[in-house]
């Protein structure tokens, strides 16, 4: 079992919604689908089940062209960013309604829906109405309704972005879990980085209609292809940089700053990303190098310290551990793991990969 | 937190005070004074207690003309707010049919009153009407001057023709504003589409649909332009609904005190009725 898509593209009037994609989808995989609003993550997605037709292109499942083949008959299920829940249903005959409507029998319905409400949490209050549950709730309700059909496609639309922070971290937790043991193809939209991380599995990173690399997850993370995809997979913003290398030698073109690089690239001009944890205010790792900046913003997390600085040209972000005080408009010096530099060549593709 | 002393304000406050005493509470006393006496004129009263109130309780005619009323109004809402629905739904949702569906939908709320009134008593008449004659040309026998069915058949025609926009206006605007999510659930699910329609459309258009009952329900109950000027509540009295058979005791008989007391009883009829609607709305609203 797994999906498919051979050049899939959507256009509406003008506008091309998705540009011509190839992605090929696993058995019992998780694939979160990664990028920012309007990345075309939801029409993918609803290409993927059958709510919505390529303008050109195929879809296959299972080894069958299932283009254009309507949703009910593929089955699969879906969670949105809104707790979209039959209103004046219970909690019960939510997660009863996928079964009902194909006619299982109501034993069946019983034990099925006491099985996904007490994975999901929700035994207590399957007698109650969505309007008298939190969203955590709520969204669990929907969630379970997915799960209880034993679909083959489970599609989740940013399932967390409407919860509060500490209900979304309960269930972020929760969700690979769920899906562990199941026949069948998770794909699961966001628009954060960390939450590619956590859930794991597979992730395609997009933008702007454009699968722009498809992979593990956390080779996706650290590899990136080239520099969009670092771009889209790092938050906060990745820093990026013109430098010049010569030798072992590499020196920022805007600043004096220098360090030595082992990466096995041929001397020239490149362009190289730092993700914000790799700058510091302390030194990490053995070659680390100095950089000065002026504070711009500092944010602290309790646990976590950012900081927005300017060194010349560069406007640049680091993310530090614990509590780094920093007063706005402060010289402070900062250092830079140079082990961890992603190097991009003239067309944007990363180099050190070795 | 401190509370500004602004006296100001008052200012502010004062015109409503007066607009509402000269347009409401004086007008009410007036009546109320009315329903308790007696009255020939100069400005001479005589007290009569809860006669006028006994005896219009009691009286058929005001029993008749109740009984009308609530046939009309039950009538009406049968009609007008599952139309209203079924032609909110096959309304187009985008594209350049929205406003032209929009407008066309509104036009019918604009025409005054009495002006719809003598439209459809024109277009009904049976020799030169279009309908009228249309019907009769068809081989119906139709007068609607003269055969209290016929005259039923019109106010109601012209009450649905003239309201159901504000029931599709509404229901309309219910619909808009659910979520496509929702379908794209139900279709999911292999919902028909009856189902989608009762178990999402339908609840979820509940609250504007309570408001379009309510409206239509105070209005129609309220209704005098549009059948005075069609049918002058008749023929006989079969089209006369409590506010046309009010007018006629109170300026026609000019029986003052029996009308008085007779509005003040309509306009609690009016209001239990919506204080009871607006309590099991609410009640339905805290259960869900």
């Amino acid at each position: 079992m797994s999906l498919e898509l051979k050049n899939v593209e959507k256009k509406v009037g003008i506008d091309t919604h998705i540009h011509p994609t190839s992605l090929k989808l696993e058995k019992n995989t998780i694939n979160v689908l990664l990028g920012s609003t309007l990345a075309g993550k939801t029409t993918l997605m609803q290409i993927m089940a059958g709510l919505d037709k390529p303008t050109s292109g195929e879809i296959w499942f299972d080894g069958k062209d299932v283009t254009g083949m309507k949703v009910q008959k593929r089955n699969c299920s879906m969670v949105y960013q809104q707790f979209i829940n039959y209103p004046n249903y219970t909690v019960y005959e939510n997660i009863a309604s996928p079964l009902a409507i194909t006619g299982v029998k109501d034993d069946e319905i019983k034990q099925r829906v006491g099985k996904v409400a007490e994975l999901l949490k929700l035994s207590a209050m399957l007698n109650k109405k969505p309007d008298e549950l939190s969203g955590g709730q709520q969204q669990r309700t929907a969630l379970a309704r997915a799960l209880v059909k034993d679909s083959d496609l489970i599609l989740l639309d940013e399932p967390l972005a409407n919860l509060d922070f500490k209900l979304r971290e309960e269930l972020r937790e929760e969700l690979p879990k769920l899906f562990e043991d199941r026949d069948c193809i998770v794909i699961y939209a966001t628009t954060e980085p960390s939450d590619a991380l956590m859930i794991g599995g597979n992730t395609a990173t997009l933008l702007e209609g454009r699968v722009i690399q498809y992979g593990k997850t956390l080779d996706v993370y650290n590899k990136p292809e080239n520099l969009i995809s670092a771009k889209v997979f790092s938050d906060p913003p990745m820093n990026i940089a013109e430098i010049t290398k010569s030798g072992d030698n590499c020196k920022f073109t805007d600043n004096n700053v220098q360090w030595k690089s082992s990466a096995k690239i041929k001397d020239g001009t490149y362009k190289i990303g730092i993700r914000p944890h790799n700058i510091t205010t302390y030194k990490e790792g053995n070659n680390s190098v100095e950089i000065n900046g002026k504070v711009q913003i500092s944010e602290l997390s309790g646990s976590e310290s950012l900081i927005h600085f300017t060194n010349g040209n560069l406007n640049w972000v680091s993310l530090s551990n614990g509590t780094q005080q920093k007063n706005v408009g402060e010289d402070t010096k900062l250092y830079m793991n140079t082990d961890e530099f992603l190097y991009f060549d003239q067309n944007n593709r990363l180099v050190n990969n070795g | 937190m401190n509370k500004t002393i602004n006296q100001k304000a008052w200012y502010f406050v004062i015109p409503v005070f007066v607009l509402v005493a000269f347009n409401a509470a004086i007008p009410l006393m007036t009546v109320v004074n009315y329903s308790f006496q007696e009255t020939f004129g100069n400005n001479v009263f005589a007290w009569e207690g809860t006669r006028w109130f006994k005896q219009i309780l009691l009286s058929e005619r005001f029993h008749a003309s109740l009984g009308r009323q609530f046939a009309f109004t039950f009538i009406i809402l049968l009609i007008q707010i599952p139309l209203g629905i079924a032609i909110a739904l096959t309304m187009p949702k985008k594209g350049w049919g929205v406003p032209v569906c929009l407008i066309l939908m509104s036009m019918p709320l604009l025409i005054p009153w009495n002006v719809v009134g003598a439209m459809w008593n024109i277009f009904a008449l049976p020799d030169i009407g279009f309908l009228g004659y249309t019907l009769n040309s068809v081989g119906f026998d139709y007068n609607f001057t003269q055969q209290p069915g016929d005259a039923w058949f019109t106010t109601i025609l012209m009450d649905v023709w003239h309201w159901t926009s504000l029931v599709v206006l509404l229901s309309y605007a219910g619909l808009n504003s659910i979520q496509p999510a929702y379908y794209q659930a139900a279709e999911i699910d292999g919902a028909s589409r009856w189902a989608t329609f009762r178990y999402i459309e339908l609840p979820k258009m509940k609250k504007v649909l309570t408001l379009a009952i309510l409206l239509r329900f105070m209005d129609s109950f309220m209704i005098y332009t549009e059948p005075f000027v069609l049918t002058g509540g008749g023929p006989g009295n079969t089209t006369a609904f409590l506010s046309i058979d009010l007018v006629k005791m109170a300026l026609g008989q000019f029986d003052l005190g029996p009308a008085a007391a007779m509005s003040l009883i309509y306009f609690f009829i009016v209001l239990l009725v919506c204080w009871v609607f607006y309590n099991l709305m609410m009640k339905n609203e805290a259960q869900s």
